[in-house]
């Protein structure tokens, strides 16, 4: 599987339950834009690591809305520590799917610590999140994002990007109508 | 009224509804506090940077947010204070326990300490330094003009703050 079909799958997801996302930086964010453009995603334009910290903070302040923050395992890496908040704080409308291609794939596919042995669902158990599933391929994810809306989702993927243009937006136009967005009652 | 009672009220004046927080020995007594208000979300971090992450989330969820921290946290903070914050015209008030200066005992602390200001004044982030008298209104005054400039503006509390009574 690779990120870009995961990326499809969990917007077909967002589509389905209104939900809000926040994208990691780079080609996470280019390729959900590329895919399918709304004004409930987020795309990160800097401040990598911090997917599942903006990801949580959303949740947190609008609890009537489903949130889903896309993070690389680079970026979680980077971040660990934002998996114990995550644990403590326990959301019921916050779910981070950690797409993992054990690679940093915006600077060149060189190889992060989980191809080399980490395993972040277990980083994730051991942090304290009671939810958290592991897959790699799109039958169990289709299966996974009809059955779990919290917690934390590993999809393990293939490295590389697909071939997609950069955002076109300005950070103001992102945010504005993110803001708008996030602000109209759930449906 | 002692310090910490003033900087809480500060921040429930100033319409704070989220706060994430890393300890320090000065802001300890203002924690359980946050934690015994209903109106206010408290987020206790792992790192200073993580806190600045929550912040963006929830002020774009509609929430007012700040953070209490040491400045130690700062240099763990500036590239999403530049990167997220500034990029996208993101309000934040920082509530910050300035170590390192005038009364210090801890040695470590005094780099930092000595670099915030000049720190500020480089990510263009404004900041105060209110007396015990003067701190509520501050804490407001920060956030009206952090959401006004769409920009963090910090309050720094130095020392001899909470020697005041």
């Amino acid at each position: 599987m690779k990120r870009i079909d995961a990326i499809s799958m969990i917007a077909r997801k967002a589509e389905e339950k209104n939900s809000l996302i926040v994208a990691n930086i780079g080609y996470p964010s280019r390729e959900l834009n590329d895919l399918k453009d709304r004004p409930g995603n987020f795309y990160m334009l800097g401040s990598m690591g911090l997917s599942s910290s903006i990801g949580l903070g959303l949740s947190l302040a609008v609890p009537e809305r489903h949130v889903i923050a896309i993070d690389g395992d680079g970026s979680v890496l980077m971040n660990m520590g934002s998996l114990a908040t995550i644990a403590h704080q326990n959301p019921e409308n916050y779910l981070l799917v950690i797409i993992d291609n054990g690679t940093y794939g915006s600077t060149g596919d060189q190889p992060t610590a989980t191809s080399l042995g980490t395993d972040l669902g277990a980083v994730a158990k051991g942090a304290g999140i009671d939810e958290v599933h592991t897959v790699d391929n799109e039958e169990d994810l289709e299966k996974m994002l009809k059955e779990v809306d919290r917690g934390v989702l590993v999809v393990r993927v293939d490295p590389g990007n697909a071939s997609v243009p950069v955002i076109c937006l300005s950070p103001e136009e992102i945010i504005e109508r993110f803001m708008a967005e996030s602000a109209r009652p759930s449906e | 009224m002692d310090p910490s009672t003033s900087v809480f009220n500060g921040m429930r004046f100033a319409g704070i509804d989220l706060v994430v927080s890393v300890p320090c020995v000065n802001l300890k007594d203002i924690l359980p506090m946050i934690d015994n208000d209903p109106n206010i979300i408290h987020v206790p971090v792992t790192r200073e940077e993580e806190g600045v992450g929550i912040c963006a989330g929830a002020y774009m969820g509609g929430k007012v947010p700040a953070m209490l921290m040491q400045n130690s946290g700062l240099g763990n903070s500036i590239n999403a204070l530049a990167s997220l914050n500034k990029l996208f015209h993101i309000p934040l008030v920082l509530i910050m326990s300035h170590r390192g200066i005038e009364g210090e005992t801890i040695c470590a602390q005094v780099p930092m300490g000595q670099l915030t200001p000049s720190l500020l004044d480089s990510l263009d982030i404004p900041y105060v330094v209110p007396t015990i008298d003067n701190v509520e209104d501050a804490i407001i005054h920060a956030w009206n003009i952090a959401a006004d400039k769409g920009r963090p503006v910090a309050v720094l509390l130095e020392i001899g703050f909470w020697e005041a009574e």
